[in-house]
């Protein structure tokens, strides 16, 4: 099976005036098939959200390549790289910060289907249907992001990601924000998308909660200091962690 | 938040609220009077009585009337459709035009923006009013070119607040939201950014129509501005400044025209600026 991402040898180089450089993230490869929920784990600070901005070419690379189902992105830029978009789209760690605060939620939601030429009548209708979908009414399309809580906030994220019918998912942490209760219905409402969908939809999913991971992905890699140290199968990795910092990472937890 | 703190916020809420309403209308008033000037004019501001030079200010002048015996207040009244519309028509430029050149510095980045902040390095490094003179002096005077002089000198200040701002934006998540959406650069710049920093922008663009009121009189003083016969309070008090020891009240009418408004434009912007604040607001 062709895996809908496959990244090599990526790597992030700051460099600051003054100061030596500094590599967030160090040559990291993996791959992530249809269907798949790919775990990536790791502390604060570990590069998680440097990986992701450059997998959306919100932050150029300093090396390495990056390739969604079977099309290098890696150099893509203006007209390629928003058609790339279709298929790859992102829910954010704070949700009430991802939405323009001088435009609705459902100017938000709609964006996306208003540049790939949908009418306005005809978006209304689809963002209504979106909203639906990630259990909320349609009524929430003509709120402000102050207006909503952070739950509701998030699932209208997750409805405008999915408003493109998007081939890869990626969450930065997108449940850290939110308290426990509130997280597992997050958590649930991804489930439930990831079963509706099956091989169409792969979710890279980013989190410093190894009992989350547990519970929600396939696979996992833990990131330290801008490496993978470990991948495997959840349950594996915490019944056998090979190596120190992971050790650390599940004793934290238990 | 304990008791007394909230009710410090409030009166000053509301105190600013009626200053915002008091100046306001000043402004306002201000600004009806340039635009029906021709019509609220006791006098032909442009018709001599030479039976009547030199009067000192009375019932019948009140500003008294100058050497050709026109009426003073006549002519400051019609002097402030040139005063008052040239400055907001110069503000207006200098903000769209240093709002522009931020925005798309901010936004672009790499060489283009150290290209064009390297320039507005170099215009702010001149004092800005002499640099103005040398500017206007080369193109030779004449209202327009004062406004081209003086926007030369001001845009770099605007371009540097809308590019910091958009600094700011660009690292938003909302702002990776709408790329991710598709939406192409002037789709987000007109959309997400600009609505987003234009209220900062705006409150020093007010702050700074007392300002550019008083450096455009002053180049038309100094000669390099709206030229007589034009009604203008800086080059009306250039003409007369020779008769500022015999016949005082033909200087000092327009010049405290000047003052007056300067003084309602400058107090409008700090309201506006306390207004927008939102710690003033109690928020
Ligand atoms: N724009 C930047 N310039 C310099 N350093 C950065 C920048 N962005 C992130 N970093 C650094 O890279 C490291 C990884 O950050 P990040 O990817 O945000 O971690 P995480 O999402 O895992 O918490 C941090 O040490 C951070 O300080
Ligand atoms: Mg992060």
């Amino acid at each position: 099976m062709e895996p809908i991402l496959k990244v090599e040898n990526l790597t992030r180089v700051f460099t600051r005036k003054g100061q030596p450089d500094f590599t967030a993230v160090d040559h990291i490869g993996f791959e992530l098939y249809p269907g798949e929920c790919l775990g990536l784990i790791g502390e604060s600070g570990s590069g998680k959200t440097t990986v992701v901005n450059m997998i959306t070419r919100l932050l150029d690379a300093t090396e390495g390549s990056i390739v969604l189902d079977g099309e290098d992105i890696t150099q893509m830029s203006g007209k390629e790289l928003r058609r790339a978009y279709r298929k790859m789209q992102m829910v954010f760690q704070t949700p009430t910060d991802s939405f323009d605060p001088r435009c609705t939620l459902g100017d938000g939601i709609g964006e996306s289907l208003r540049n790939l030429g949908m009418s306005r009548a005809e978006t209304k209708q689809e963002v209504a249907r979106l909203l639906t979908e990630c259990g909320l009414t349609p009524e929430f399309a003509d709120r402000y992001p102050h207006q909503v809580s952070g739950g509701q906030c998030q699932r209208a994220s997750i409805a405008r990601a999915l408003a493109v019918k998007p081939k890869l998912l990626i969450c930065d942490e997108a449940t850290s924000s939110l308290d426990v209760t509130i997280q597992k219905e997050i958590i649930a409402l991804l489930n439930e998308l990831r079963w509706q969908r099956g091989a169409k939809l792969s979710i890279l999913f980013i989190c410093h909660d190894i009992a989350l991971v547990q519970q929600f992905c396939n696979r996992v890699l833990v990131l330290y200091k801008g490496r993978i140290v470990e991948q495997g199968v959840p349950d594996e990795i915490i019944r056998n962690p090979k190596d120190a910092y992971t050790k650390r990472l599940i004793e934290s937890v238990l | 938040m304990n008791e007394p703190t909230v009710r410090i916020q409030k009166i000053r809420k509301d105190t600013v609220k009626t200053r915002l309403i008091v100046f306001g209308a000043l402004a306002l008033l201000l600004l009806v009077c340039s635009i029906f000037s021709e019509h609220l004019t006791p006098y032909d501001p442009y018709l001599q009585d030479l039976t009547n030079v030199k009067a000192p200010p009375s019932a019948e002048h009140l500003f008294g009337t100058d050497r050709y015996g026109r009426d003073m207040l006549s002519r400051v009244i019609v002097g402030s459709r040139t005063s008052i519309y040239s400055t907001l028509l110069l503000v207006g430029i200098v903000t769209a035009l240093g709002t522009m050149i931020g925005v798309f510095c901010g936004w672009h980045g790499k060489w283009i923006d150290t290209v064009l902040m390297r320039i507005s390095d170099m215009f702010l490094a001149f004092p800005g009013l002499v640099f103005a003179m040398a500017v206007a002096g080369v193109l030779g005077g004449g209202l327009q070119n004062a406004i081209i002089a003086l926007v030369a000198i001001s845009w770099p200040k605007y371009a540097r607040i809308a590019r910091s701002q958009t600094l700011a934006q660009k690292e938003t998540s909302y702002l990776k939201a709408a790329r991710l959406s598709g939406s192409g650069t002037w789709k987000i710049i007109f959309k997400h950014i600009l609505p987003n920093i234009i209220g900062p922008i705006l409150v020093t663009s007010m702050l700074d129509i007392g300002t550019m009121m008083m450096e455009l009189a002053g180049l038309s003083f100094l000669g390099l501005g709206a030229k007589p016969p034009t009604a203008e309070w800086g080059s009306m008090m250039s003409d007369t400044r020779s008769l500022l020891s015999t016949v005082p009240w033909v200087t000092l009418a327009p010049g405290f025209a000047i003052f007056v408004s300067v003084m309602i434009f400058n107090l409008l912007g700090d309201t506006i600026r306390d207004y927008a604040d939102p710690k003033s607001r109690g928020r």
